[in-house]
């Protein structure tokens, strides 16, 4: 049997992960304390890709970076073309999956008490600091939730990649493309596989990062007996 | 002078106005809740950005409008204790107190965290989250991580207002001496009256984002300069009043004419006199007719623990839709010498307790 998909889906939906979380935050981050019809539209356009079919997104996407897209040109110039490509299914994937970052990132930094903030900015932290050490870790649980929802989401992805990346074994066919293929062609087995495989993924990346959280996060115990040692 | 402040910011109700020195000694600031109070503090420790004025801080100048001058919040040294703390709960209350002393080696650093934790009593606690601490441990530690940074000035708002009432004179009474030791200058916002006068050695008083009193807190107690600071101060009988000849007054309201020792100093328009400040006499001194004695009735009374506060009605006895002239307050010990005489009791207004107001 032939495992390519499944590398290919980690890799995909790892790497997809990786520039949501920073894309997400930092658009998050960017987003707070402002407001007006600019930033209304912006937030509409960041969250475009929630509401529209994955596929609509994949033939926009399509638009944009093929032969006579503007980004395609673009891209052309430096003699890269990403249609077809590896790097497509992680296009594809991240924007699909963004928006589930940023919402839920955006929740997460707003629910951080901003006293804490400030009390931070008396004791001499940088913004920088401030951000990394106060709000990342408070907001933590919230983006942790919003990784898990854009890994899954990137995992899961299909139709915007079809559109983007197209089927090509070993290079951009993903789980849930080899499943649709193998169900077309009649490969039952095949697909029952792969469905166990993606049930296993989900598992042990929601059961690690569980268990990851609450290591990182001690102060949230319930209550801890002090005179324990 | 250490704290220079002296400025202007528009509100949403009113504006903050605001123009005071503040030496090396704590100077209470006292206001209701809504007076700007908090919008003070925020501005001198550079959270938030006045639209006139400045503010100089060890003849530093942290914030002039004038010459686009703002200095932010971490490079000002202003220690903040808020309403709530502000602890981290990530952090240890070690960490916390650490937080401001990234700077200094870790062995350094760990040094003065014992020291500090140990001028703040909460040694041995220094592994435990916020979370597992008490309201009075979580002040003190917030108390140390502001001063943990040699804070030019320290601010400190509600400080005491989240605790319960039996932790709070204790803590209280280390925070005097931590603030006895401070040595710079340092502002306690408050809205509880008795707390301004013991924890601050100078007074100020905020109403509506202006200042209606500044200097020394028992000249202001003694001599409130105007309605709205009596008021503030805990005073609650107020009359109208004119001034009759250079010894007498008529309160309107009370309907009496009253001594004072300066009826004749200045225009008057309102007297008052602090609940604390009424006498009971008894009927044989009524009698002989001396100054400021008028036969009273009880119309209903509140009681706290030792203390009780009598509602009453002067000259006449009340009537269903009467209200009260006066309250006064007496400790439980001296009501029970006098509860069980019959009506009409009779009060005495000392001449030297009445507060005389232009306007």
């Amino acid at each position: 049997m032939e495992w390519s998909p499944l590398w290919i889906s980690l890799a995909t939906s790892l790497v997809a992960t990786a520039i949501t979380l920073v894309a997400g935050v930092a658009a998050a981050v960017w987003r707070e304390n402002r407001s007006g019809p600019g930033v209304a539209i912006a937030d509409g356009i960041l969250l475009l890709p929630l509401v529209l079919p994955p596929t609509v997104v994949g033939f926009l996407l399509l638009l944009l970076f093929g032969r006579n897209g503007p980004l395609g040109k673009l891209l052309m110039k430096f003699g890269a073309v990403l249609v077809f490509s590896w790097p497509a299914t992680v296009v594809a994937a991240t924007v699909v999956a963004f928006p589930l970052m940023y919402l839920t990132a955006r929740g997460a930094l707003e629910q951080v008490d901003p006293h804490l903030l400030e009390a931070a900015r008396t004791l001499g932290a940088s913004e920088w600091r401030v951000f990394r050490e106060v709000a990342i870790p408070l907001a933590w649980p919230g983006v942790l939730a919003g990784l898990v929802l854009s890994f899954a989401r990137a995992l899961g992805e299909f139709g915007a990649t079809l559109m983007l990346a197209g089927d090509i074994p070993g290079r951009t066919e993903t789980i849930p493309l080899a499943i649709y293929f193998a169900v077309e062609s009649g490969e039952m087995h095949r697909a029952f596989v792969w469905c166990g495989v993606d049930l296993a993924i989900s598992f042990v990346l929601l059961a690690g990062l569980y268990r990851w959280t609450k290591a990182r996060t001690p102060w949230r115990a319930r209550w801890v007996d002090r005179n324990a040692a | 002078m250490p704290l220079e402040v002296e400025f202007r910011k528009k509100l949403r109700e009113f504006v903050l106005d605001v123009s005071f020195h503040a030496g090396d000694e704590p100077l209470a600031v006292l206001g209701p809740s809504g007076s700007g109070k908090t919008m003070l503090l925020r501005a001198i420790a550079g959270l938030e950005k006045p639209d006139a004025g400045s503010i100089t801080l060890n003849r530093r100048v942290v914030f002039d409008a004038a010459r686009h001058i703002q200095v932010p919040a971490r490079e000002r040294r202003v220690g903040v204790l808020f309403q709530n703390y502000a602890l981290f709960p990530h952090r240890t209350a070690g960490e916390n107190i650490a937080f401001g002393l990234r700077r200094l080696p870790a062995a350094e650093r760990e040094a003065r965290v014992a020291e500090l934790a140990q001028q703040v009593h909460i040694a041995g606690l220094e592994t435990q989250y916020p979370r597992n601490l008490s309201g009075g441990e979580q002040q003190r530690v917030a108390l140390a991580r502001a001063l943990a940074i040699q804070p030019e000035a320290l601010l400190l708002d509600e400080a005491l207002t989240a605790l319960d009432t039996h932790l709070r004179s204790q803590v209280e009474q280390q925070l005097l001496a931590t603030l006895e030791s401070f040595k710079r200058p340092a502002l306690l916002v408050t809205h509880n009256i008795e707390e301004a006068y013991r924890l601050g050695r100078k007074l100020l008083v905020l109403t509506r984002g202006t200042i209606a009193a500044f200097g020394d807190k028992e000249e202001i107690f003694r001599h409130p300069p105007g309605l709205e600071v009596a008021r503030l101060t805990g005073c609650k009988n107020f009359s109208r009043a004119r001034a009759v000849s250079a010894t007498e007054i008529e309160a309107i309201d009370w309907g009496c004419r009253l001594t004072v020792p300066n009826a004749a100093e200045s225009p008057i328009s309102q007297v008052g006199i602090r609940a604390h400040h009424i006498d009971f006499v008894e009927a044989k001194d009524a009698s002989a007719g001396s100054e400021n004695i008028f036969p009273c009735w009880l119309l209903r009374s509140s009681e706290t623990p030792f203390r009780i506060t009598l509602f009453l009605h002067l000259h006449a006895p009340p009537t269903g839709s009467s209200s009260p002239h006066l309250q006064a307050e007496v400790f439980k010990e001296k009501w029970d010498r006098f509860r069980t005489r019959p009506l009409p009791w009779h009060v005495r207004l000392p001449p030297e307790s009445l507060i005389t107001f232009p306007d």
